[in-house]
């Protein structure tokens, strides 16, 4: 029995010593709501801030260094300040999906980030058909940058919301499709099944080259997805200005900006878990004292540090790499990653049926 | 796209339009107050009208009012990049009207700073131009070498970026004493971190793509439209001032004229980044031997050309300035007229633009190197 298992089943008895089962289950759903609202929280504005930090680290600059030891309460203080901020709209906008449209960002981060499962038996919720939850939960995203644009009666935001719409639409193919690659190899949608198949080899290495090549295709797409360089074009600075999110000010502003932060954490989260392992520690077939060693170091600390690797990656792209243009950004995905996509699903098919796999 | 076939659907129940964009004079993509109104059809554009006028400080008006010492310090104020070099247009312009032979230290020395002002001013445009394909960090990495160029300028003479260090006659002080040392360590500083650059940019696959073959601008369309600079030369023209009609110390200096053939965006690039090597190698054989000398000729107190019209031009980081006076004897000059490098080359604009996206539109403002100041005046 694993740290994390133990501490569920510890607050679960607790709670059942206290009230009866029926509020139990109640406010464990409160307790996990709150819970998940405050690694929301403090999640988007560490990334924010190591994304600063890592920026100015690329840059040759100090970067935000005063507030706080090493300027970690930087971010929370911009934050307060955008809470305190008075939302300015446009006239012309259409109010209510104007205010609507932060919302569907913000929940669809919410509700993916719950089936990822951060420990044993560590996750939201744990259903059978994990991956495709995620997969349908996280797309719902792209209507509220879509509603955004539309909503705030800016043409620039219009653009910047169609360009979003035809990118992330075509880039959920690859990222699917990448995902049941790997599915391939466990035989279930589920996480908690994903994480533990990868008990003696991660999936990564079981999979040979397919899984690298699906690997590689994962990230580039996951980077689309979240809207980041070199596929930032949605929001492209120098040419719309802020993109889909130019009208929005304050606590409005602050949910686009944090949601983009959880989708990235959520992509290097779901690549650390159906690639790296997810919490599962480094283990390799037939060495079990190595194997023992790697088990000191506790589930959720392996998962936050492979999801960090793939953030930090994620981030060294940003800081490096210049944009695409639309219709490249479309040939990459139609012409390149998607027919990769559907051949390497075929291999690895034949690696599976013919039993190569580790 | 063209439709219109009678039973196009989208035509008939959704009907499409072309529509327009203010681009500007708040935009994070025209380094300044310039506004280009773009029509736009989807993504592509159709047409694209500059509308000028939103810094303009009426500054060739200021100087039939004030003395041609004053002149030169509003010259600054045009294209700021490349101050030195607008100060030495003017300061040229009332040497040769009143035949004055500067010293060949005054030359050597105007030489070395106009070369180090033309690194400073396409370093900065190289960082943004990064900046406006969508690599931030170019941008600090310009600035970084940009700093140790004004740290130079700063000890010469006191100002980092609108100098004012030449004077009619020659320069206003004597150089200081760590000037050699100090141009020598940038130099060999810079020479590695060119090479940085195009690691990071130059060599990039999504830059390459992002600017090979977008927006051409043919020999004819180039010369038509008095495109002059990096710009002309991207295009395979040879149109250097400081090889036609060399001034100060650029008759003794061997370099080369850089001229690509293709006049895409990615050929104007190569054109400013092959320049800075040029550039080096310029200072880098003048540097050694600053002759000595006197530092100021003496001219008279209030300055008054003779009358009559003068001409001078200089290549200035973005291509020729030329400095026309009329005379009438008198203390201020009878009308005074810029010819400004970034007008020309603003004005094509709409022939190498249309049809491509609004993220190449970016990318071809940003190898046009356009000051505003030096268009608006």
């Amino acid at each position: 029995m694993h740290g994390t298992e133990r501490f569920t089943a510890t607050v679960h008895e607790w709670l059942l010593s206290i009230f009866t089962a029926g509020t139990t289950h109640f406010v464990e759903m409160v307790l996990i709501g709150l819970a998940y609202l405050g690694f929301f929280a403090i999640a988007g504005l560490a990334l924010v801030y190591l994304e600063r930090r890592i920026a100015a680290f690329f840059q040759v600059r100090l970067g935000p260094n005063r507030v706080g030891p090493q300027g970690m309460f930087q971010t929370l203080a911009d934050a307060l300040k955008l809470v305190a901020k008075e939302p300015i709209g446009t006239k012309k906008a259409d109010s209510f999906l104007y205010s609507l449209a932060p919302y569907f960002l913000i929940i669809s981060s919410l509700m993916a980030i719950s089936v990822i499962p951060m420990g044993a038996g560590f996750s939201g919720f744990d259903i059978d058909v994990g991956v495709f939850f995620l997969i349908a939960v996280s797309s719902i995203g792209v209507l509220g940058i879509l509603i955004a644009g539309w909503g705030s009666y800016n043409k620039y935001a219009l653009i910047g919301a169609l360009r979003s719409g035809a990118q992330m639409i075509s880039y959920e193919l690859s990222v699917g499709l990448s995902l049941l690659t790997m599915i391939l190899l466990v035989g279930s949608l589920r996480f908690s099944d994903i994480v533990q198949s990868q008990s003696d080899y991660w999936l990564i290495f079981k999979g040979h080259i397919p899984a690298l090549i699906a690997f590689i295709i994962f990230i580039i797409s996951g980077t689309a997805e979240s809207n980041r360089t070199p596929f930032d074009l949605v929001e492209a600075e120098s040419e719309l200005g802020a993109g889909f999110h130019s009208e929005y000010s304050g606590i409005q502003f602050a949910f686009f900006f944090l949601s983009e932060f959880i989708n990235m954490f959520i992509i290097s989260a779901v690549a650390a878990t159906v690639f790296w392992g997810g919490w599962m520690p480094l283990h390799l077939g037939g060495f079990s004292g190595f194997n023992q060693t790697m088990d000191y170091i506790p589930g959720p600390i392996w998962f936050l540090g492979k999801t960090g690797v793939i953030i930090f990656l994620m981030m060294w792209f940003r800081w490096t790499f210049p944009r695409l243009r639309i219709d490249q950004l479309m040939k990459l995905e139609w012409k390149y990653l998607l027919p990769l996509n559907l051949i390497n699903i075929l291999i690895m098919a034949f690696v599976v049926w013919m039993g190569w796999h580790l | 796209m063209k439709s219109g076939t009678l039973f196009d659907p989208i035509e008939q129940d959704l009907h499409t339009d072309e529509y327009k964009i203010n681009m500007g004079p708040q935009h994070p993509a025209t380094h300044g107050v310039l506004r280009l109104i773009l029509t736009i059809d989807g993504e592509v554009i159709k047409h694209v009208e500059p509308d000028l006028g939103y810094i303009h400080r009426s500054i060739e008006k200021i100087c039939e009012r004030d003395n041609y010492r004053q002149i030169v310090h509003l010259t600054d104020r045009m294209d700021y990049l490349s101050s030195h070099i607008n100060n030495e247009a003017v300061c040229l312009l009332i040497e040769n009207a009143l035949e004055i032979e500067v010293s060949d230290r005054v030359k050597v020395i105007r030489t070395i700073i106009a070369e180090l002002t033309r690194i400073s001013s396409h370093l900065l445009w190289w960082g943004v131009m990064g900046m406006d394909v969508g690599a931030l960090t170019t941008f600090m990495y310009g600035f970084r070498e940009r700093e140790m160029i004004n740290d130079i300028f700063e000890n010469t003479c006191g100002a980092r970026l609108t100098m004012n260090y030449n004077v009619p006659g020659g320069l206003m002080w004597d150089i200081y004493k760590d000037f050699v040392k100090d141009t020598k360590a940038f130099l060999r500083h810079f020479v590695t971190k060119l090479k940085e650059y195009n690691d990071l940019l130059t060599d990039n696959v999504i830059f390459r793509k992002r600017t090979e073959g977008v927006g051409i601008l043919s020999k004819e369309t180039a010369i038509s439209y008095g495109v002059t600079g990096p710009t002309l030369r991207g295009s395979g023209v040879s149109c250097d001032i400081r090889k036609l009609f060399p001034y100060s110390a650029y008759d003794k200096v061997q370099f080369d004229e850089i001229l690509m053939k293709g006049g895409d965006t990615f050929d104007r690039y190569l054109v400013r980044m092959k320049e800075m090597e040029q550039s080096v190698s310029i200072i880098e054989q003048l540097i050694d031997n600053i002759p000595e000398g006197s530092i100021l000729e003496k001219t008279r107190a209030v300055i008054k050309l003779p009358p009559g019209e003068f001409y001078q031009r200089v290549e200035t980081a973005r291509g020729e300035l030329g400095v026309y006076v009329i005379s009438d004897g008198k203390k201020s000059p009878y009308r005074m007229k810029f010819r400004s490098p970034g007008f020309s080359n603003l004005s094509v604009i709409n022939e190498i633009a249309v049809g491509h996206k609004i993220g190449d539109f970016v990318a071809i403002i940003s190898t046009l190197d356009l000051v505003i100041p030096d268009i608006d005046r």
